[in-house]
């Protein structure tokens, strides 16, 4: 059985395409990302957390008017459930949570804290820096081994392909108004290591394509390499995705955040790796004037076109 | 079956069996991280104040003070440690009351007793003990005791203030304001208030541990209750579950006996990563899990690229046995670069990041090692007995 079969897809002409479509999707995020910026979770912007589930359904402007009286009514107040909330607040020391637990208990009903978490604005600071760092360090990385592995240009069109892919992905968290957490930086280090996976298996074939195959042009080598790795690719890509699928629906709040970044990187990485990684190299030889060293028979069939 | 491929499969065997010793009983074995058990990761850091400053020895202390204070509280297992020069963690696996904890970790915890002019008497430096109790009401107390020096003070300052309040504040706050009847020279006192009987006996601890010699503030709490812990390793196994009998099923439909033989790998995968875990100690963290995840799918990767790579050898006529020996050659390489990457990630993870990250990078790097292990080895072994003893045809 297979899924592609003989069909052979010209990604080569459909490039700009591709291109059109990638560029539009980014730049919507890069509005986003702009305009509305990032919705930092306390482990960012620093502050408090409060995961409490109440004995009884209640409803979130209760809950807000108890907040109000501590004069935190502009809290993030999420509701996981009838019962369960979620709720972020500027930084408030022990004594402070104990209060308005009790104001809770008072005025609305029993309850029960399932989590609490506080972050001062100096640890803030450091993670995102700590984030940074880790981003940095990975693409450092990726970039040295890949030219060592192949070649320099491969490991920038690598690394193009990978912001592509993070771009994305941020572009539709900042969207969606999704919270940003130390979890979605370590989902978005995934993809990066996940998406490498897939550009270097086409790269990888294009590679051999390219010592072997020496009569065809360098145009079709690219879109035998991507045809090739084809069913590859996809069949990867879906039973990565299916875990992650799996993670969304039934691992909990906690996670589902976590499952999403993951799940948007995965469709883009392999998007950009069957679709923008390959042709992107041409582009790279048309900037720089670079002519692939190929066969006199090659060459001609490209004047032809 | 020649030496080399009974040394093989014997050696498979061996890890499987050193996995699974490794492993079971589960509950036990695995290291659970404090946001899959429940409990506190609490940061704190000494600050100046005018009246004191920080020093060497002042860190030192307030380090002592809080341990006797967590010895006190009874948690088992918990972590004390210094972080630099000013900054100290303590990790409190499994407390029931994650909140309470924190409160009697962070309290500077001065006891002082002020007339009613608010100037200060004494302070609790010179307590003895200080116990929960109750009064004859049966409402919960505290009973104090000072030493020798202590007592003195003591009697001096209720003999200064007989039939006035001398109110007794802890770090400021009023906890209790009695009317002196008398001039108490026996250095023992029965502190009464608003107390439940949990605060009386955190009171106590305070007090028995004595007071900070410095101002603390909390940097970073993260606490999980253990109903949200238990919740999300639920959670978290369900969707490993889901996950693994869906990839299953998909190999099993799209690439029938190959498939069944991916299967196998992956299983066998899946063993020998609870057996690393457990082995080395690491603490499986719910986004621990989540790689987990996240890595039996990549684990699949590999299989497919050695299957694909396979059936176009067999596509250029070769026999069933020389595709399955080009066919690995050719992929092993793509298996190797395309892993060494999200290495590289995960790396960068473990370097950068604390507590789950951490925890997520050492998972994930497990994961991506034991995949390219049974990829390489098992699915090998287990393609080459097939191919003994079936065609190419019985497979798809």
């Amino acid at each position: 059985m297979d899924l592609i079969g003989e069909k052979k897809f010209d990604f080569v002409k459909n490039r700009k395409t591709a291109y059109f479509i990638s560029s539009v999707i980014i730049l919507i995020g890069l509005i986003s990302i702009i305009f509305q910026g990032f919705n930092y979770g306390i482990d960012f912007a620093g502050g408090t957390l409060l995961q409490i589930r109440f004995d009884k359904p209640v409803s979130t402007t209760e809950v807000r008017n108890v907040l109000s009286e501590f004069n935190l009514s502009q809290s993030t107040i999420q509701n996981l459930s009838e019962n369960e909330f979620v709720i972020r607040t500027e930084k408030i020391d022990s004594e402070q949570r104990k209060e308005i637990l009790s104001a809770f208990k008072e005025n609305l009903t029993d309850l029960d804290i399932l989590r609490v978490e506080t972050v001062g604005p100096v640890i803030g600071e450091n993670l995102k820096k700590l984030a940074i760092y880790a981003l940095i360090f990975a693409f450092i990385g990726i970039i040295l081994y890949i030219t060592i592995r192949f070649e320099f240009k491969f490991s920038i069109i690598s690394i193009l392909a990978l912001l592509h892919d993070c771009l994305i992905v941020l572009g539709i968290f900042s969207l969606l108004h999704k919270e940003i957490t130390i979890s979605i930086v370590a989902a978005v280090l995934t993809i990066v290591g996940y998406s490498l996976n897939n550009t270097i298996v086409i790269l990888d074939r294009l590679r051999e394509n390219i010592k072997f195959k020496t009569r065809e042009s360098f145009e079709n080598l690219i879109n035998i390499s991507v045809n090739q790795s084809l069913s590859r690719t996809i069949n990867t890509a879906l039973t990565t995705i299916l875990p992650i699928l799996a993670l969304y629906f039934f691992g909990g709040n906690i996670l589902s955040d976590f499952a999403l970044a993951l799940f948007l990187g995965m469709v883009a990485g392999t998007y950009s790796s069957i679709f923008i990684a390959s042709p992107l190299l041409l582009e790279w030889n048309k900037v720089f004037k670079i002519e692939e060293k190929r066969s006199k028979i090659a060459t001609k069939k490209r004047g032809k076109k | 079956m020649n030496w080399t491929k009974t040394l093989r499969i014997t050696s498979i065997f061996v890890v499987i069996f050193i996995a699974i010793i490794l492993s079971f009983p589960l509950n036990e074995k695995i290291k659970l991280g404090l946001d899959l058990q429940g409990g506190s990761h609490i940061i704190l850091e000494c600050i100046d104040t005018p009246n004191a400053p920080v020093d060497n020895d002042a860190v030192n202390r307030v380090l002592e003070i809080i341990r006797n204070r967590i010895d006190q509280l009874g948690v088992s297992e918990p972590v004390i440690q210094r972080q630099g020069t000013r900054r100290i963690l303590v990790q409190l696996p499994g407390v029931d009351d994650p909140e309470a904890a924190v409160e009697v970790i962070g309290k500077t915890a001065l006891l002082e007793f002020k007339n009613e002019e608010g100037e200060t008497q004494l302070t609790g430096a010179h307590l003895l003990n200080a116990k929960e109790s109750f009064d004859q009401f049966g409402r919960p107390v505290v009973l104090i005791e000072f030493d020798k020096i202590g007592a003195k003070e003591f009697a001096e300052a209720t003999k200064r203030n007989v039939g006035k309040i001398l109110s007794i504040t802890l770090d400021g706050k009023e906890i209790s304001a009695p009317v002196v009847q008398e001039p108490i020279i026996s250095g023992k006192a029965q502190i009464t208030g608003k107390f439940t009987v949990e605060s009386a006996k955190h009171l106590a601890i305070l007090l028995r541990a004595g007071a900070l010699p410095v101002q603390v503030e909390i940097l970073e709490n993260r606490s999980v209750g253990p109903a949200l812990g238990r919740d999300s390793i639920s959670k978290g196994i369900k969707a490993g579950i889901a996950g693994l009998i869906l990839i299953l099923v998909f190999m099993l439909v799209y690439y029938k006996g190959f498939g069944l033989i991916a299967d196998f790998a992956l299983v066998i995968c899946m063993l020998l990563i609870v057996g690393a875990l457990a082995g080395i100690k690491a603490t499986l963290t719910l986004p621990g899990i989540a790689g987990m995840i996240l890595t039996i799918g990549m684990a699949v990767d590999a299989n497919i690229l050695i299957f694909e790579r396979i059936k176009e050898e067999l596509r250029l006529e070769k026999t069933f046995r020389a595709s399955i020996d080009a066919g690995f050659s050719k992929a092993f390489r793509t298996i190797f670069d395309a892993n060494v990457t999200t290495l590289i990630a995960a790396l960068a993870l473990f370097y950068f990041g604390t507590g789950p990250i951490k925890g997520f990078a050492v998972t994930l790097t497990i994961g991506i090692l034991a995949s390219m292990f049974t990829a390489i080895v098992v699915t090998k072994i287990i393609l080459e007995l097939v191919a003994n003893k079936f065609s190419y045809k019985t497979l798809v």
